[in-house]
């Protein structure tokens, strides 16, 4: 197990510097001159100049490559344009907010989506199967900022249950993790169908019927734990579409997190925030791989062996 | 994958006896009539595109998608002409109405008929979505095909690079590629093109392999064929299916994020009548007007939605192997 951990881990390595080069080199495709940007639209020769050698941009492209991840290995960054303060400080204040918001849209969209998908696996072409399918095609087809806003017309500005956007209690993450939760739960209810009608048709399911379990039993506790496994990788997969739909939500929602700061930079042109939020994502999302990896090896016995 | 069916010349063709002339026809799915005198006379194989169609003619939700989808494409190529209003046509003593018989889905803040907006957005939605995605299924199948036929380091390059670029979260790599090129429908569609492709080519490069080692590709390669030819005739066939279900399921997947790009204001800029773009500004008068919101969503819904039970049907027709 812990060869098999330490293989994956060394696999990333070559993932992490590509990635590492693409982000660095970002800034540099960019048209336009990097200093330029950095000193404002004002900025005379020689500030231009200074901002220059300030951030390096006058060594050649391999040292400038190099300082930038010693900079990484040591935390760093660089400095916002937009707001003068380090990358890590402004997205270390977003992170939380993010965080909260996908896992209370993760929790319910598992628990909702398996409970779709057993209903449906084990009501197999009955209405309860068509309507479990369709509320699942319909909810991986809603686009999230749409739901979002009609929500909020709903629940907040007809009935004023709930408040509009900003993250002030547990109350505002209601409606953003409904409508960030909603295109997992349908993915998740889809699979959970597919996995446990394989498994429905196994030898040792009929053997439990055999042996008169009640169905109930049967499917809960012979099945579903079996029927799981795929489940269970597919959800954390899951994981990576929740940080790119936080985008949008939260711009919806004005919510204080990582996704409404990539958004703002971009707008603002505030590219070391940018390029630190790309990494943040990207390794974030290899290592959420690699949890998934690993976890589907402790779960099915057949993938380690080999 | 599918299985291939001799096709005969004309149809149905002139009544063969079976077995005769060693003619080795596969009768999978073709009715054997038998005649009176206890031969079988005739032999009705069916094409790859009548067994296809057999079983997708039966998927009643499929088809309803696929005859939206029809009408669709006729609205985008007709759209504006048959659309009440002009799409552009300002109405300042009527902004912010809600629906009437007047103006279908109401009017937007300067007054413009919404109806006729969405009617004149159809023709920008299905062509970011189709152009988007055909563009990263080209090149990610001609990647896919490469990898999987040539194996060794060119493999290990092409697998290298999609990992990167699936290592970063589907709308968030466009995001990153707008950043660069700056905001914009064309920009929206390059972006949503580039994260297709490695999604291809992995599909593409699976099927490529478990091909490459069946006996009729062993049969036409020790006939001589060179690897040209055995990739684009042999091959390249065998994957068909495969991409043709991957394409239509991605093309709402294109459609959704260009127009939650848009939304975000990094695509399609506010007069053009995109439906992300209306929806975004609708956002503004979402507590006196929440018609100017709802309406172009439900486009994007119906649309995104129209394509999503088509692909599922074409998956369960074509190739029920692949898992959705």
């Amino acid at each position: 197990m812990l060869k098999f951990i330490v293989r994956r881990l060394l696999g990333m390595i070559p993932i992490l510097f590509v990635v590492s080069v693409l982000i660095f080199s970002f800034v540099r495709m960019i048209p336009g001159d990097p200093a330029r940007l950095a000193a404002g639209p004002d900025a005379s020769y020689q500030d231009i100049q200074a901002v220059r050698a300030k951030l390096g941009l006058d060594k050649p492209m391999v040292t400038q490559y190099l300082i930038y991840v010693k900079g990484l290995l040591h935390g760093n960054l660089g400095t916002s344009l937009k707001s003068g303060r380090p990358v890590t400080k402004v997205i270390g204040s977003r992170f939380m907010a993010t965080f909260w918001l996908t896992v209370a849209s993760m929790a319910w969209a598992f628990v909702i989506g398996l409970f779709i998908g057993v209903l449906s696996a084990v009501k197999r072409n009955k209405w309860q199967d068509y309507a479990g399918m369709f509320s699942a095609v319909s909810g991986i087809s809603l686009p999230a900022f749409w739901l979002g806003l009609m929500l909020i017309q709903v629940f907040s500005v007809q009935l004023g249950w709930l408040p509009t956007g900003g993250f002030a209690s547990w109350q505002s993450l209601i409606l953003p993790s409904l409508t960030l939760g909603s295109g997992v739960a349908a993915v998740i209810a889809r699979f959970t169908r597919s996995s446990l009608m394989e498994v429905l048709k196994e030898d040792y399911t009929r053997t439990a019927r055999a042996k008169g379990l009640p169905p109930n039993v049967i499917v809960w506790k012979h099945a579903l734990r079996n029927a799981l496994v795929p489940v269970v990788t597919m959800t954390g997969l899951q994981f990576g579409f929740l940080l790119g739909g936080s985008v949008v939500v939260e711009t919806v929602f004005s919510w204080p997190g990582l996704g409404r700061l990539l958004i703002d930079s971009v707008a603002f042109r505030d590219y070391p925030t940018i390029q630190g939020e790309m990494l943040l994502f990207a390794l974030e999302f290899i290592l959420i791989n690699l949890v998934v990896d690993v976890l589907y090896a402790l779960l099915n016995p057949q993938i380690r062996l080999e | 994958m599918p299985q291939s069916f001799e096709k005969p010349a004309h149809g149905s063709g002139p009544p063969t006896l079976a077995g005769a002339g060693g003619q080795a026809v596969e009768p999978s799915a073709a009715e054997l009539p038998v005649a009176r005198d206890g031969f079988q006379t005739e032999l009705t194989v069916s094409s790859p595109f009548t067994e296809f169609w057999k079983k997708f003619r039966k998927q009643k939700l499929a088809m309803a998608a696929a005859a939206f989808i029809i009408l669709l494409l006729v609205i985008a190529l007709i759209g504006p002409s048959i659309a009440p209003y002009r799409m552009d046509q300002p109405d300042y003593n009527n902004m912010l109405a809600g629906p009437s018989l007047q103006h279908l889905c109401g009017t937007d803040e300067f007054g413009r008929d919404i109806f006729s907006r969405i009617l004149a957005g159809t023709r920008i939605s299905l062509w970011v979505g189709l152009s988007s995605v055909a563009v990263g299924a080209v090149i990610g199948t001609i990647l896919g095909l490469i990898s999987g036929y040539y194996g060794k380091w060119v493999d290990a390059m092409i697998m290298r690079i999609s990992d990167v670029l699936l290592a970063f979260p589907g709308i968030l790599l466009a995001i990153g590629i707008i950043a660069i090129l700056g905001p914009g429908l064309n920009n929206v569609i390059i972006a949503v093109a580039i994260f297709g492709i490695p999604i291809f080519a992995r599909i593409v490069r699976s099927s490529t392999l478990a091909l490459k080692s069946t006996v009729y590709v062993e049969a036409a390669r020790s006939l001589g064929a060179r690897n040209r030819r055995l990739i684009w005739k042999h091959i390249f066939p065998g994957t068909a299916s495969t991409v043709i279900v991957y394409f239509t399921m991605r093309i709402g997947t294109a459609i959704l994020t260009a127009a939650s790009l848009s939304f975000l204001g990094l695509g399609a800029q506010p007069p053009t009548p995109e439906w992300g773009a209306m929806l975004s500004s609708g956002r503004d008068y979402l507590t006196q007007a929440p018609h100017v919101a709802f309406f172009p969503g439900m486009a994007i819904f119906l649309t995104v939605l129209a394509f999503n039970l088509f692909g599922d049907g074409l998956r369960d027709a074509l190739d029920p192997k692949i898992k959705g």
